[in-house]
């Protein structure tokens, strides 16, 4: 016989993180549970916090790149690339033809890399352990060793330069960026084959940790997490910085903003990338590399909010000049962060086993969070 | 929707926001315009309801220490018409305090409070404003720019990692 008499509960606190493989870095959530549901979730983050901001306004405008790479370790090319753009802007610095392409090149190729990664470990915590994370490495491997033969790193890259890039490509580049380019497809649809009608898949992602556009708009999440909401907003379409204005791709978006969705566009992005990448090579013009930039540079006294579409979302630098030869204020909009204002409405309601899905498919970065 | 996002010039936007909130406008400039921080909350709801503006995306927000004074920008687009305004409010330094812009944005929460914590500009009216990359008892604010100077002969920075919460450990926040 059930019994009619309510069974007396209390809410418990479970930490999840720091140190969890689902997290992603040394994230913590702390959310508290009712039964198995959770009804309130906080966010604690800054353990790897360096403080990149205070540091960056002792060093001059150059030495500050290498900080852009530690701030999203996965994606150090388009970091690179946002903060040499606003100082580009900030000082009036024409960065020639064939650098615009390299860059586009580049930026393309660690959106790959990134969004593999991204796919890989929302794969792994839906519980599909380790092979699909090995396939996908496996792609970001050999996009690697290009990064490498370039600019001899493979992940605090450092080779975007404020007026062009670093290197020039050398001369195996090409031929094994074309068989990248001609496997890549291929190998997506494997992918497309093995995930997308996955019925383990489907079933945790499917409708878990839905993200409405309006919320979506209103939290200021950006990249694949607003265009996963139904929201076509690209700012290579929107605001075109570089060449991308001759680029022709189109802006993949998912319908019902679920972890499915993101997951989703994701992949569908790789494919864009690919095609932005063959166009590039293409027009890939001769040229110089780099502009003449002095060293020690002084933008005037002055300030700009220059942002670009980074694998995460809107990645975005607040720079403030007086005119010296460091930066006055070094503030990153950082799309890592920025993405996880939603995160609490995201998981309330759900069970602890979602939410660590919701999470993967929010594809944070620890680095860039906590700067 | 136009091809690149387009700034809103300064003194379009300071008329718009002067007609529907009166006595709000402090300075105009060629691309931002600085508003009274009191009148902050009723202008932030009129740049995201009016449908001119249609300022419902907040892209940042940004503290500066200007030695005399505090800034706070906020960068705000609307999606639709593809465009772009720069707000700013100009804190006291000794006491910063602008009121908080989170019950309209939900974006502006986090920002807030790491400009909290790392400037030590309050926010009333955010529903939990705490610090979220330092912990708290940490000494100082270390973006301001005499954050290294402080008095008493505090060296920020340099102690050990306190027990993150001291009401809960029983424990005073102890710097050795």
């Amino acid at each position: 016989m059930v019994s009619s008499v309510p069974i007396k509960t209390e809410p418990m606190i479970v930490n999840i993180g720091p140190q969890h493989p689902s997290t992603h870095g040394v994230f913590r959530m702390r959310v508290t549970l009712d039964g198995e549901r959770i009804i309130n979730a906080e966010m604690v983050v800054g353990y790897l916090h360096r403080s990149m901001e205070k540091l960056a306004e002792e060093r001059t405008w150059t030495q500050n790149i290498p900080f852009t790479d530690r701030m999203d370790y996965l994606a150090a090319m388009t970091g690179n690339l946002s903060y040499c753009h606003a100082v580009e802007r900030l000082a009036g610095v024409e960065v020639p033809e064939r650098a615009q392409y390299l860059r586009v090149i580049f930026a393309e190729l660690q959106r790959i890399a990134s969004h593999a990664m991204a796919n890989g470990t929302f794969v792994n915590d839906c519980g599909a352990w380790q092979t699909p994370l090995l396939y996908m490495f496996r792609e970001r491997e050999k996009i690697l060793d290009l990064f490498e033969m370039t600019c001899g790193a493979r992940l605090t890259l450092n080779y975007m330069r404020i007026g062009g890039v670093a290197f020039d490509l050398p001369d195996e580049f090409m031929p094994q960026l074309r068989t990248l380019l001609d496997e890549l497809p291929a190998r997506m649809d494997e992918y497309d084959d093995l995930l997308i009608d996955n019925e383990i898949l489907l079933m945790r992602s499917r409708d878990i940790g839905i993200l409405s556009p309006e919320l979506a708009m209103n939290a200021s999440v950006s990249g694949p997490m607003l265009r996963g909401s139904g929201i076509a907003w690209d700012l290579r379409k929107a605001d075109p910085y570089g060449v991308y204005d001759r680029m022709e791709f189109d802006i993949p978006v998912g319908y019902n903003g679920d972890c499915f969705d993101r997951f989703m566009v994701r992949m569908a992005e790789v494919r864009q990338s690919v095609r932005i990448i063959e166009q590039a090579v293409e027009q890939l013009p001769p040229g110089p590399y780099c502009a003449d930039v002095p060293l020690n540079l002084r933008p005037p006294a002055g300030e700009v909010y220059s942002r670009i579409e980074s694998p995460k979302g809107e990645l975005g630098f607040y720079l403030v000049s007086d005119g010296g030869p460091t930066p006055f204020r070094f503030h990153v909009r950082s799309p890592s962060l920025m993405n996880l204002s939603a995160l609490k409405e995201m998981v309330v309601g759900q069970t602890v086993s979602d939410a660590i899905v919701t999470l993967g498919s929010i594809d944070i970065n620890v680095g860039e969070v906590d700067r | 929707m136009p091809a690149v996002t387009t700034i809103l010039a300064g003194s379009l936007l300071a008329e718009r926001i002067s007609a529907a909130v009166p006595d709000s406008i402090e300075e105009t400039a060629e691309e931002w315009v600085r508003v009274r921080p009191e009148k902050l909350l009723e202008v932030a709801r009129f740049l995201h309801d009016d449908r001119d503006t249609d300022a419902r995306y907040l892209i940042a927000v940004s503290g500066v220490d200007y030695y005399d004074h505090f800034e706070v920008v906020y960068h705000l687009a609307s999606l639709s018409h593809n465009h772009e305004l720069v707000l700013k409010v100009r804190a006291d330094h000794e006491e910063p305090e602008v009121p908080s812009v989170t019950p309209v944005w939900l974006g502006a929460h986090l920002q807030e409070r790491e400009i909290y914590d790392l400037l030590g500009i309050r926010f009333p009216g955010h529903p939990n404003l705490k610090r979220i990359f330092l912990w708290e008892g940490f000494p100082g604010y270390p973006l301001r720019k005499d954050f290294m100077n402080l008095p008493g002969g505090v060296r920020p920075g340099l102690q050990r990692f306190p027990k993150e919460d001291p009401d809960q450990w029983g424990g005073e926040f102890r710097a050795d």
